[in-house]
């Protein structure tokens, strides 16, 4: 029977997982919607900005209906809805090339740059975050959360700042803009990007560490756990055989959650150090009011941020025993 | 009233007073330090750029070597001033509308808080560079952009509590006695969640000067003449590699702004949770 009990607490589960899948779906197309009817509310539009102000009606006409912006809007959001699904999101205005290929040159080193942050700040948070779990109340447990709540609320910049001032300035092992490009080794792209990832480890982890400290401190609270006091295990013992295995799905929670820091933070990260990814090719956008190349990054954004928040529900959903076990 | 406030202020730990005490100081900045400015703000007033800390300009020169401490004065009364203006902003629409939900039933409820919850998925920064883009940047448009941006996190934290405070038996017996919707969330709801929304409001206001800040530091945010304290950041940019004081200081102010009201607000311990930057 409790093979039976097993499948049905797994079909549940997976039904739950399918209803957030759909329900994710559903908000990233409202999202959608939302930052095309902002987009295009522009005072001017992109015809008039594209040939300036000399130029005669009947152009501006002409290269409206060149561009498509005399169709109604929820034509035009269907068919800009239908690029992006298609992988063409249109032409970017100031590249004057398709958007897709702009991204696809810029994404790598984003997604790169993401990941070796992750690779950084996770080990390092569960450090700090587990460590003062164990040392709850005490010294160095309120040292750390003094540490890591002023962490949270320091600017992206003054981080970087510092970290230039430091490496590059005085001790001079690295340089203070990032480089990466194809051709460099492994080695050389390492040190141009050190600055870059030590300044998004430092905005994850502050996070992170809280986060994972509130969870392994609710196990924790548990009462096999007391029990397990009163049985006289050690305390390590205590922490890797009796809280991790349970701690694990809210520790998993808590990365995803706290890694869409990573989002924010390379807005300003990458363009301090120039480096050349998809966040600092959004501000560009911004500031040259590029709006089909806009469009296509925040919506990449935006689904980056929706996985992320999936991952933490879906882990969530898994580890709740009363799923498991219906 | 003083003396309680002056006795709650002396119950906090270290870390708390610590943070009351860089709260007030930038308030009293943000207020009085344009009066206290040794220089006019846009003035060139030392003969070198960058440079560093003298008796004359007790934080140097910027790159045109105007007064970093004067135009660190002004600036801080453009950081403070909006974030404080937006934070208000977000959480009274927030909060209305949370108590527009919680007392209009289903069919006002559920398509705010979908509509709320589908705003709350699009990441802070990247939300307000696409409103920059469209809207562009002046002084009130910065300050809607940033409301804008976390009235759903306010209004999620507000409606939760709304929420649970509409199914007391209090606010049941006002029902029972006829009393209005209007009445409802004003006299018997929002009086119970005050506290909670107060902590909200501070962590909103250390959002809000963090996005705006960064916001100016990538040239988006205030524009030239007027200048906040990201503006002065990024201005001086060109200074980094030699380690300017006119970029350090600046960084290091907003940092002890939201480091101050972030450990006053964890001091007094209603931690609120909502989206961060």
């Amino acid at each position: 029977m409790a093979g039976a009990s097993t499948r049905s607490g797994m079909s549940a589960a997976l039904t739950l997982i399918g209803k957030r899948f759909a329900s994710s779906l559903l908000t990233l197309l409202l999202v959608s919607m939302t930052i095309f009817v902002i987009a295009q509310l522009l005072p001017g539009d992109a015809a008039q900005e594209a040939l300036g102000q000399s130029a005669t009606p009947e152009q501006v006409a002409a290269l409206r209906h060149e561009m498509g912006l005399d169709r109604p809007a929820h034509v035009r959001y269907v068919s800009w809805l239908a690029g992006m699904v298609s992988g063409d999101p249109g032409q970017s205005l100031v590249a004057n090339m398709p958007v897709s290929e702009v991204i696809a040159e810029r994404l790598p080193n984003s997604l790169l740059l993401a990941a070796l942050s992750a690779l950084v700040a996770v080990p390092v948070a569960l450090a700090i975050g587990i460590g003062s779990a164990m040392n709850r109340g005490g010294r160095i447990d309120r040292a750390l959360n003094i540490v890591t709540l002023s962490m949270v609320a320091v600017p992206e910049f003054l981080v970087a700042t510092i970290a230039v001032l430091i490496f590059s300035v005085k001790l001079r092992w690295l340089p203070s803009i990032a480089m990466a490009s194809s051709d460099m080794g492994w080695g050389d792209y390492l040190r141009g990007v050190a600055m870059p990832i030590l300044t998004l480890s430092v905005i994850v982890i502050a996070q992170m560490a809280r986060m994972t400290r509130a969870a392994v401190i609710d196990q924790m609270d548990r009462p096999y756990v007391e029990m397990a006091v009163l049985k006289g295990v050690a305390p390590v013992r205590i922490v890797l055989r009796h809280i991790m295995p349970n701690a694990i799905a809210p520790i998993v929670n808590a990365m995803a959650l706290s890694l869409s820091y990573l989002l924010g933070g390379a807005v300003i990260v990458e363009t301090i150090f120039n480096y050349p990814g998809l966040a600092s090719l959004m501000v560009n956008a911004v500031t040259s009011r590029d709006m089909p190349l806009l469009q296509a990054c925040a919506m990449i954004f935006c689904a980056a941020y929706l996985i992320l928040m999936l991952i933490a529900d879906v882990t969530a959903i898994l580890a709740n025993p009363r799923l498991r076990a219906q | 009233m003083m003396a309680s406030a002056f006795q709650r202020a002396k119950a906090l730990p270290v870390s708390g007073k610590v943070g009351l005490a860089l709260v007030i100081f930038w308030l009293a900045v943000a207020v009085f330090g344009p009066m206290l400015a040794p220089y006019p703000v846009g003035a060139f007033v030392a003969y070198d750029v960058f440079d560093g800390q003298s008796a004359k300009h007790w934080l140097g020169s910027d790159y045109l070597g105007r007064d970093v401490l004067s135009r660190l004065l002004s600036g801080a009364r453009y950081t403070v001033g909006l974030a404080a203006a937006a934070a208000l902003l977000a959480s009274t629409t927030g909060t209305a509308l949370a108590l527009t939900a919680a007392v209009g039933g289903a069919k006002v409820d559920e398509p705010l808080s979908r509509f709320m919850d589908m705003l709350i998925s699009i990441p802070s920064k990247i939300f307000s560079l696409v409103l920059v883009a469209a809207f562009g940047s002046s002084l009130g448009l910065l300050l809607l952009i940033a409301a804008f941006t976390y009235v759903p996190g306010n209004y999620r934290i507000a409606r939760a509590l709304a929420v649970n405070l509409a199914q007391m038996d209090y606010v049941q017996v006002a029902r029972a006695r006829g009393e209005g919707r209007f009445h409802i969330a004003i006299a018997e709801i929002l009086p119970n969640m005050i506290h909670p929304l107060l902590a909200d409001f501070g962590l909103r206001f250390v959002f809000i000067v963090l996005l705006l800040s960064g916001l100016s530091f990538l040239g988006l945010g205030v524009q030239p003449p007027d200048a906040d304290l990201g503006s002065l950041v990024r201005e001086n940019i060109s200074g980094l590699g030699e380690g300017a004081l006119a970029i350090l200081a600046p960084a290091v102010a907003i940092a002890t702004l939201t480091v101050g009201v972030n450990l006053l607000i964890d001091a007094i311990g209603f931690s609120g949770k909502g989206k961060g930057r």
